[in-house]
């Protein structure tokens, strides 16, 4: 072994222990709001206000009980909430996913009259904050028809204040989603949809068949985009939302700011409504960041 | 997956998710059953108030066969958006509360109509119970809150320092030498303002304040404008003090929202209200002392105004509204809510029957400083804009702004939006 080649391993470990050592101080820093919040729906209130400002804040030390989260169950219907946010989820990311890619399908792949006008009028929307149109949505979609359950019977009304579905249609569209998807299909060689159609597929059967199977990273990227979104909505179901049974979880996190804050039950309600992201997230960390690399998007 | 799959998919979704969808909130009329009145409150996580709330709604509906009342509670912070937004759809309830300030100006914008309630029952109540626009009486509530001067005895004593009455209180230059003294014998902050807070707190807290300084938000006469009221001398000469507070470490904008600090003896004084009491009342037990505010010049004031009841515009049953109303406002009901809440009841009745509030009970000092003392804000509809305004320019005083042109600039704000909007109705 030459002098040369040794140096270099030493270089070599030197790079990677303070590169590593970084790593591990970035890691702490972005665990420290996690282990916080997780510690302190252990405590009581009165722990938490004194452990502030000094290491304890981050121990599992002093009065540690469950008693924040049996708290969270008798101050909200913690179940109901998070069924709610399971569906509407899981919806809008799937309805999402099936009429957003489409729409890139036809910006991307078909030709028709406008087709750029509209792809420039779908960016354009990109730029307009959605509560600056909260409140006429919720205007128009008290006005949109339903058909609702009346004795047994559907029946036809009007309103969709007060529903699942004026939590979920409104999102299923996406500017981004779509111009995501288009970007994405456009780098799909076009010869693809040529011979298939010579060989008779309609333009359904090229999207299902052909184009869609090979933009698995877009899809992902896409879901995992509008998955956070959708989980975190806030305004629009405070607005067009009245019944409990109906509302997300994060509308539940106002139930515990009182005129005296349960901050413990914050921690303990925030715990357990981070805990279905993470395990998404670390469920899925593999295709998160290969599709992420593949499709050239970063949050 | 097929087409036809893709298709029974979204069919079935979209008639299951349909089926979901409820009717609007205007009342329904059940045919020959009872007509239902909807009822929105702000009371969601409140365990306590919901449960009286429930018991007399359920009192109510057993009391009669005309009017059924079915409630919604809403949770505090996320209450008036919902309001907004309801209105905004022509779909508001029947009853709904609103916190004491705000009712001017949805009576304005016609979200609510006057409450024509027997003047009997108005009257029996606490004058900042009652919500009033133009003379007329749209809201009214069950409670009502109040702000004090936490303290304990020893501390004082120790000190050498005069325990206030609300007949005495402390002047400001005897404030300013207790705080000074409580420094100087170790408390680093002695007095723990609340300035850490945000949002309406600010005008709740301060403006009182600056109120008994002989300042205003608004000149009150009018309605029209700050001029004068918010920028005046007494007004520069209020804020001067307000900076010099936390120039000197009297007080700090960076505790923790509560009366901890107080509770555990980090503070000596506690600006603050009678929902932290019963803490208070554990930690500190005999030694406790709930005193008045300071005189700034003109008598101490404290804020006044809570969450009261009013009748929305679109009600199609305003009789059953106010029936219910009627049939809640009874001692029993008030000194319930008094009682869950730790709040002031509004009616003396009530309050003789509270176990805090009445004649003898632990709290009753804040009775005395409501009825002595409370000041309602503002009764305009600009108060919102009023409120905000003075909050971002009471903030800026706090971290140093010059005193006279950040009042200047407030009031200016608030003059353009009143004309704006052609006087609110004065």
């Amino acid at each position: 072994m030459t002098t040369d080649s040794l140096t270099e391993r030493v270089v070599l470990r030197r790079r990677k222990v303070w590169s590593y050592t970084a790593m591990s101080a970035l890691a702490v820093i972005f665990l420290f709001p996690l282990v916080f919040m997780v510690v302190s729906s252990l405590k009581p209130d009165s722990q938490i206000l004194a452990d502030i400002g000094s290491p304890q804040a981050f121990l599992p030390v002093g009065d540690i009980s469950l008693d924040n989260y049996f708290g969270v169950f008798d101050r909200v219907p913690f179940g109901r909430f998070l069924f709610n946010s399971v569906l509407i989820t899981v919806l809008t990311v799937g309805f999402g996913l099936i009429v957003n890619s489409m729409a890139g399908f036809a910006l991307s792949r078909m030709r028709w009259r406008g087709r750029s006008l509209v792809l420039s009028l779908v960016i354009a929307t990109l730029i307009v904050p959605f509560e600056t149109v909260a409140v006429p949505m919720v205007y128009w979609v008290s006005k949109l028809p339903t058909l609702v359950m009346e004795g047994g019977m559907v029946k036809y009304d009007f309103g969709w204040l007060n529903s699942y579905h004026v939590q979920i249609v409104p999102f299923i569209a996406n500017a981004f989603a779509i111009f995501l998807f288009t970007q994405y299909f456009s780098t799909i060689p076009k010869s693809l949809d040529e011979a298939a159609r010579i060989d008779g597929a309609n333009w359904f059967t090229i999207y299902r068949r052909i184009v869609a199977p090979l933009a698995g990273p877009a899809f992902a990227t896409v879901a995992i985009l509008t998955f956070l979104p959708a989980w975190n909505q806030y305004l629009w179901p405070l607005m067009v939302v009245q019944q409990e049974s109906l509302r997300p979880v994060m509308v539940g996190m106002q139930y515990f700011f009182q005129l005296n804050t349960a901050w413990g039950e914050v921690m303990a309600y925030t715990s357990l409504i981070t805990l279905p992201i993470l395990i998404v997230f670390l469920s899925f960390q593999r295709a998160f960041v290969s599709s992420v690399a593949a499709s050239g998007v970063k949050g | 997956m097929n087409r036809r799959s893709l298709v029974t998919i979204v069919s079935v979704s979209a008639l299951t998710l349909t089926g979901c969808g409820q009717a609007g909130q205007g009342d329904v009329d059940n045919g020959d059953g009872p007509a239902e009145i909807t009822m929105w409150t702000h009371s969601a996580g409140n365990p306590g108030e919901l449960e009286v709330y429930e018991q007399i709604i359920a009192d109510f509906n057993a009391s009669q066969d005309d009017y059924q009342v079915v409630t919604e509670a809403f949770p505090q912070g996320a209450y008036n958006d919902a309001i907004v937004a309801a209105a905004a759809a022509n779909d508001l309830p029947c009853l709904l509360d609103m916190d004491g300030p705000i009712v001017p100006n949805w009576a304005w914008a016609g979200y609510v109509q006057p409450l024509g309630l027997d003047p009997a029952i108005t009257d029996s109540l606490l004058p900042t119970a009652v919500g009033i626009y133009q003379d007329e009486v749209y809201s009214a509530g069950y409670w009502d809150a109040a702000l004090a001067i936490f303290a304990r005895q020893s501390v004082l004593d120790d000190n050498g320092i005069r325990i206030p009455t609300v007949d005495e209180p402390w002047s400001l230059d005897e404030f300013d030498e207790a705080l000074s003294t409580l420094q100087d014998a170790g408390y680093d902050t002695p007095l723990d303002i609340g300035a850490e807070d945000a949002g309406e707190w600010w005008s709740y807290a301060y403006s009182p304040m600056l109120q008994s300084a002989g300042g205003d938000l608004i000149d009150r006469d009018t309605m029209l404008t700050a001029e004068g009221a918010l920028n005046g001398p007494e007004a520069v000469d209020f804020f001067t003090w307000f900076a010099g507070a936390f120039e000197q470490g009297w007080a700090s904008d960076s505790g923790t929202i509560g009366n901890e600090e107080f509770n555990s003896d980090e503070v000596a004084l506690s600006y603050t209200g009678v929902w932290n009491a019963m803490d208070s009342l554990d930690a500190v037990g005999d030694d406790l002392l709930i005193l008045p505010p300071p005189d700034f010049g003109t008598g101490p004031a404290i804020g006044g105004g809570s969450w009261q009841w009013g009748i929305s515009s679109t009600c199609s049953s305003p009789d059953g509204a106010r029936a219910y109303l009627e049939f809640s406002f009874a001692d029993e009901y008030i000194t319930e809510f008094a009682d869950n809440q730790v709040v002031i009841p509004a009616t003396e009745g009530a309050a003789e029957a509270s176990e805090h509030f009445s004649s003898d009970g632990d709290l009753r000092p804040f009775v005395e400083l409501s009825q002595r003392f409370a000041v309602l804000r503002p009764e305009t509809p600009a108060y919102p804009v009023i409120s905000s305004t003075f909050e971002k320019a009471a903030k800026d005083i706090m971290n140093g702004a010059d005193v006279g042109s950040t009042l200047d600039g407030a009031v200016a704000e608030i003059d353009t939006n009143i004309e704006s909007n052609d006087g609110y109705g004065f």
